[in-house]
């Protein structure tokens, strides 16, 4: 192992560092005092974003022991460090409102993006599930970050309790995994489950259950998905903005691919099993979200769904699947999280704000977040020439060449009944005004300036990768020849 | 490198449309808005007329073509052509929204730039429509059409507006998504013969499609294209989306849009699938004729203008899709003639109706009579209008609905009786309607002193009616660019399915 090769964890060892620095600054800070934390989580993060690009540029897999800089692992950096970027950008005005320990905030999110990078990374078993700890421990204690809040608390609670629950039942995962073939590199895991007698054994079939079962539930998959709304609901806007597309991008890396290299021999077995989770995931995310009054449970359910369409792709399992992954991974995490920033910025101390009737008139209120809200409901509704669109087309591709029908027709009906849901934010943004008898929601202070240029650099993005997609298409198409 | 008309022709509108940012949405604002947005519509009008100076009416091929690559890994294209048929629908979207433009100068006064915007957007998405040679680009077109549409009909229209609009999306998207499927088979299918992806419509025809295969695309294909014209039972979006919507989306929707249905069936599914277009012709026209009889019954019965030229709407559009079902000469000229022609005169009773509606805040037929002591102007306009709705020879309804049923009769006698009661059953609704609104005492109070035809109301009326009698008197003018388009097509669906057609033709 030669010194180069360490080059492999320079991105996370960015963030890392970012986030010590974040906590020893906290550490000794003056009570009152106002230091720029959340900048130096932004420059921790460039950093990791130059590394991940000269890693990209260099090719070929530079790899440290269990970790791999791969194109794949690279492309799912990308997705989370432009996520964690984001959403650093548009935590600022809800910290300050919420009056929310800076230091910490900082801290945990900028560790959490480390376990997040570590997993997408990550090529042994055991790595990716001290990599899926990291992330999820900085992510509860975000969830339960506004300690006066009981919903913030509860919310971390439930979320903790389940999490805790499907870590035990990945674990266990890799231990049948480890008693069958003696080890938990995913490379000689594959080959020694192919050369295995009378493969499937039922043992396999146990050990690839039980990851299964890990996996879905942090990707939201139904019927792991009872922690989402709740979690979602519960945490401030930009955390869940934050977990909502940072959180899937590592889990869904690690879930492909462990799934299509080490349990590739199991493929006929799982196939079936992931199909039927994903088509339930589809309708139960779509049907549950058109009941939803809080605009932020209907985007977890939103988000459920969106995992849906993610299995989809994970079930074709070609080279459409695997690239279509990596694009709805990125679309859906720049247009996610724009909408959770508008979500954010429309919030009160006084007031959530995260009825859907919160939203009435709005247009007159404040034009601009009511458009870019519109641009992002309408991309994770599917409509063209928007980012959202493009994903699913390649998502339903993937699955035509794949030959599920059947799946992509579930995908594409609920996704028509999912617009209806996204239309219901719209209708009240565009065509109510609000209910004066009521006590009228608070006038909505100006944008500050650096959530409103994430906001606008996450809709530019959006129409980007809408209406240009060929570059970003080619980089994913070239991110999974490395490892599949 | 030659200019790119086509290109332009999609980019002006939405360049018109970006520059209205300028401009803020205040009240003191709103002529120089409307105007600048008129200019820009009429620009479009110019340089579709351009286009078809320019227009080789003898070429079998798509001219004026554009194509880059856009997404090469998939074989996807930026691909424009236009042949005779989507020349005349792009001529007759640049002359509605004008006149749509200039028609909401009297009723809309709310957020003028977004109205404007929508508007512009509306057009180029809608020119996109019909210059597309790519599948997905066309998909895109279509989609992000439904967009302006919805905020049109949401925000500026009447009572139940929110209903109408988030029905036409739903009612729409949901016909169209299973296109999309059938889209990405058909590359798929490309994919698996060729090596290699391709969403270009020119490939495509070319691709040997099996039969139960072309099944199964052309009901996807189908069902988004019936949704849209809208054959029956799918017509239910229609009536309420027609009813709500401001007269400018109005005008846009039942000139423009329910034409993109038909023109979807003729540019892509029967093309595309002649076996199974070929089997399923029969049961399209069945369909067809019972629209154009039960839509003609239901708008008879109609107490709101609006709905009932709404209705009138499903009854001719019956005509359409009979005249293509027949896929013959005549029956398929009259079917897009019939498209322009219904463009241009349902389009101006939407705008009669709108101008009434402007004046008296209400469309009911009951609320009216007497108006031609009144209004002795309008009422002229609004009995030429009726007329070539009618299918009055010497305007322009009567070329179209005459063509499809001599093209009609040959392919299929009964039904083709069946959808001539249509003609009669128009007449009927349409002289009652115009009797009861029109002659008869003035008895109401607030009827007498309705103001004739404004200045502005005249601009919007005289190219209505000039073109109206233009058709009806010079057809040729209009059927010769699309004449050698229409024997291309028939040709290639011919090819497709020799024996199917030679069994018709016995």
């Amino acid at each position: 192992m030669t010194l180069a090769a360490l080059s492999a964890v320079v991105p996370i060892a960015c963030v890392v560092a970012a986030g010590i620095a974040a906590m020893v600054a906290e550490a000794f800070r003056d009570p009152g005092e106002r230091l720029p934390i959340g900048p130096l989580g932004a420059i921790g993060l460039g950093g990791a974003l130059v590394a991940s690009v000269l890693l990209w540029i260099r090719g070929g897999a530079t790899s440290f022991g269990v970790v791999a800089a791969d194109n794949f692992g690279l492309f799912v950096t990308f997705v989370i460090l432009i996520a964690g970027l984001l959403s650093l950008a548009i935590s600022g005005p809800v910290i300050e409102r919420e009056r929310l320990p800076l230091g910490e905030y900082y801290a945990l999110m900028l560790f959490a993006i480390a376990g997040m990078i570590l997993m997408a990374m990550a090529t042994d078993l055991l790595v990716i599930f001290l990599a899926l700890e990291v992330l999820s421990l900085g992510v509860y204690a975000l969830t339960g970050i506004r300690r006066d809040s009981p919903a913030s608390s509860e919310a971390a609670l439930k979320y903790f309790l389940l999490g805790a629950f499907s870590s035990a039942f990945f674990l266990y995962g890799i231990a049948f995994t480890y008693g069958l073939t003696g080890s938990t590199r995913l490379d000689r895991v594959g080959g020694l489950l192919a050369a295995q007698a009378m493969s499937p054994t039922p043992l396999q079939l146990v050990a690839l259950g039980l990851l299964l079962v890990g996996f879905g539930f942090k990707v939201s998959a139904v019927p792991f998905h009872m922690w989402t709304p709740d979690a979602y609901e519960g945490a401030p806007a930009s955390v869940t903005a934050f977990m909502s597309s940072g959180v899937k991008a590592a889990a869904f890396a690690a879930f492909a691919r462990v799934f299509l290299t080490a349990f590739e021999p199991l493929r006929p077995q799982w196939t079936t099993a992931v199909a039927v989770i994903a088509a339930a995931t589809m309708i139960l995310g779509t049907v549950v979200g058109v009941a939803q009054t809080s605009v932020k449970r209907m985007l977890a359910y939103s988000s459920i769904a969106h995992a849906g369409y993610l299995l989809v792709a994970l079930v074709s399992a070609n080279d459409e699947g695997k690239g279509a992954i990596l694009f709805y991974l990125l679309s859906y995490a720049v247009t996610n999280i724009g909408a959770f920033g508008v979500i954010g910025l429309i919030g009160s101390l006084d007031r959530p704000n995260d009825q859907i009737r919160d939203y009435a008139g709005l247009w007159d209120r404040h034009p601009g977040l009511a458009a870019l809200m519109t641009i992002f409901l309408l991309s994770l509704g599917g409509f063209p020439p928007l980012a959202g669109f493009i994903a699913k087309w390649y998502v339903f591709t993937a699955a035509m060449q794949a030959g599920q029908v059947g799946l992509a027709i579930i995908g594409v009906l609920t996704s028509v009944v999912s617009v209806f849901f996204y239309l219901r934010i719209v209708v009240m943004m565009y065509m109510t005004t609000p209910d004066v008898s009521t006590d009228a929601p608070a006038r909505v202070s100006p944008v500050p300036r650096v959530a409103g240029v994430a906001l606008l650099a996450s809709a530019l993005l959006v129409f980007y990768l809408g209406v240009l997609p060929a570059q970003v298409l080619d980089w994913a198409a070239a991110s999974i020849g490395t490892i599949f | 490198m030659t200019f790119p008309i086509l290109t332009t022709l999609i980019a002006l509108p939405i360049a018109g449309a970006l520059a209205l940012f300028g401009l803020r949405d205040e009240p003191r604002n709103e002529v120089v808005i409307r105007r600048f947005a008129l200019i820009v519509s009429l620009l479009v009008l110019a340089e579709a007329l351009l286009l078809w100076t320019r227009f080789d009416p003898a070429s079998v091929d798509f001219q004026f073509t554009e194509r880059h690559a856009w997404i090469p890994a998939f074989g996807i294209t930026y691909a424009l052509g236009v042949d005779g048929i989507s020349l005349l629908l792009v001529v007759l979207t640049g002359f509605l929204t004008p006149l749509a433009l200039l028609s909401s100068w009297g009723s809309v006064h709310r957020k003028m730039r977004a109205f404007c915007m929508a508007m512009l957007l509306l057009e180029s998405a809608m020119i996109g429509v019909f210059l597309s040679l790519d599948l997905f680009l066309f998909y895109v077109f279509w989609d992000a059409m439904l967009i302006p549409m919805y905020f049109l009909i949401g925000i500026w229209g009447y009572g139940r507006r929110v209903y109408a609009a988030v029905k036409f999306i739903l009612y729409t998207m949901a016909g169209s998504v299973l296109m999309l499927l059938a889209i990405l088979g058909l590359a798929v299918l490309q994919h698996a013969t060729t090596g290699a992806y391709s969403f270009d419509l020119l490939t495509l025809y070319d691709l040997d499609i099996p039969r139960s295969l072309q099944i199964w695309f052309f009901l996807a294909f189908a069902l988004a294209f019936a949704v849209k014209v809208p054959l029956f039972p799918l017509h239910t979006w229609l009536p309420d989306a027609h009813v709500e919507a401001p007269t400018a989306g109005s005008v846009i929707l039942a000139g423009v849009m329910l034409k993109m249905g038909t023109y979807g069936l003729l540019r892509f599914a029967f093309p595309l699938f002649p076996i199974a277009s070929a089997y399923f012709a029969p049961y399209l026209a069945t369909l067809a004729v019972i629209g154009i009889v039960y839509g003609a019954l239901v708008a008879m019965v109609q107490p709101d203008m609006k709905k009932l030229v709404a209705y009138s709407s499903v009854s001719h559009l019956g005509f359409v899709v009979l005249g293509i079902a027949a896929m013959n000469t005549q029956s398929v000229q009259g079917a897009v003639y019939q498209m322009l022609s219904h463009g241009v005169s349902t389009g101006g009773l939407f705008l009669l109706v709108g101008m009434l509606s402007d004046r008296r805040h209400t469309r009911l037929i009951a609320d009216f009579g007497g108006l031609k002591k009144v209004m002795p102007r309008f009422v002229a306009a609004f009995l030429l209008v009726t007329l070539a709705s009618i299918g009055l020879p010497g305007l322009n309804g009567f070329v179209g609905e005459f063509l499809i049923l001599l093209g009609a009769f040959s392919w299929n006698a009964r039904l083709t009786a069946l959808a001539a009661t249509g003609v009669i059953l128009s007449a009927t609704y349409m002289l009652w309607m115009f009797q009861r609104v029109n002659y008869g005492p003035v008895d109401k109070e607030e009827n007498a002193r309705l103001e004739d035809l404004t200045p502005r109301e005249w601009t919007v009326l005289v190219p209505i009616i000039a073109l109206i009698v233009l058709m009806g008197v010079v057809p040729n003018l209009f059927l010769d660019p699309m004449r050698v388009s229409v024997e291309q097509l028939l040709d290639h669906v011919r090819q497709g399915a020799p024996v199917q057609i030679q069994v018709r033709e016995q």
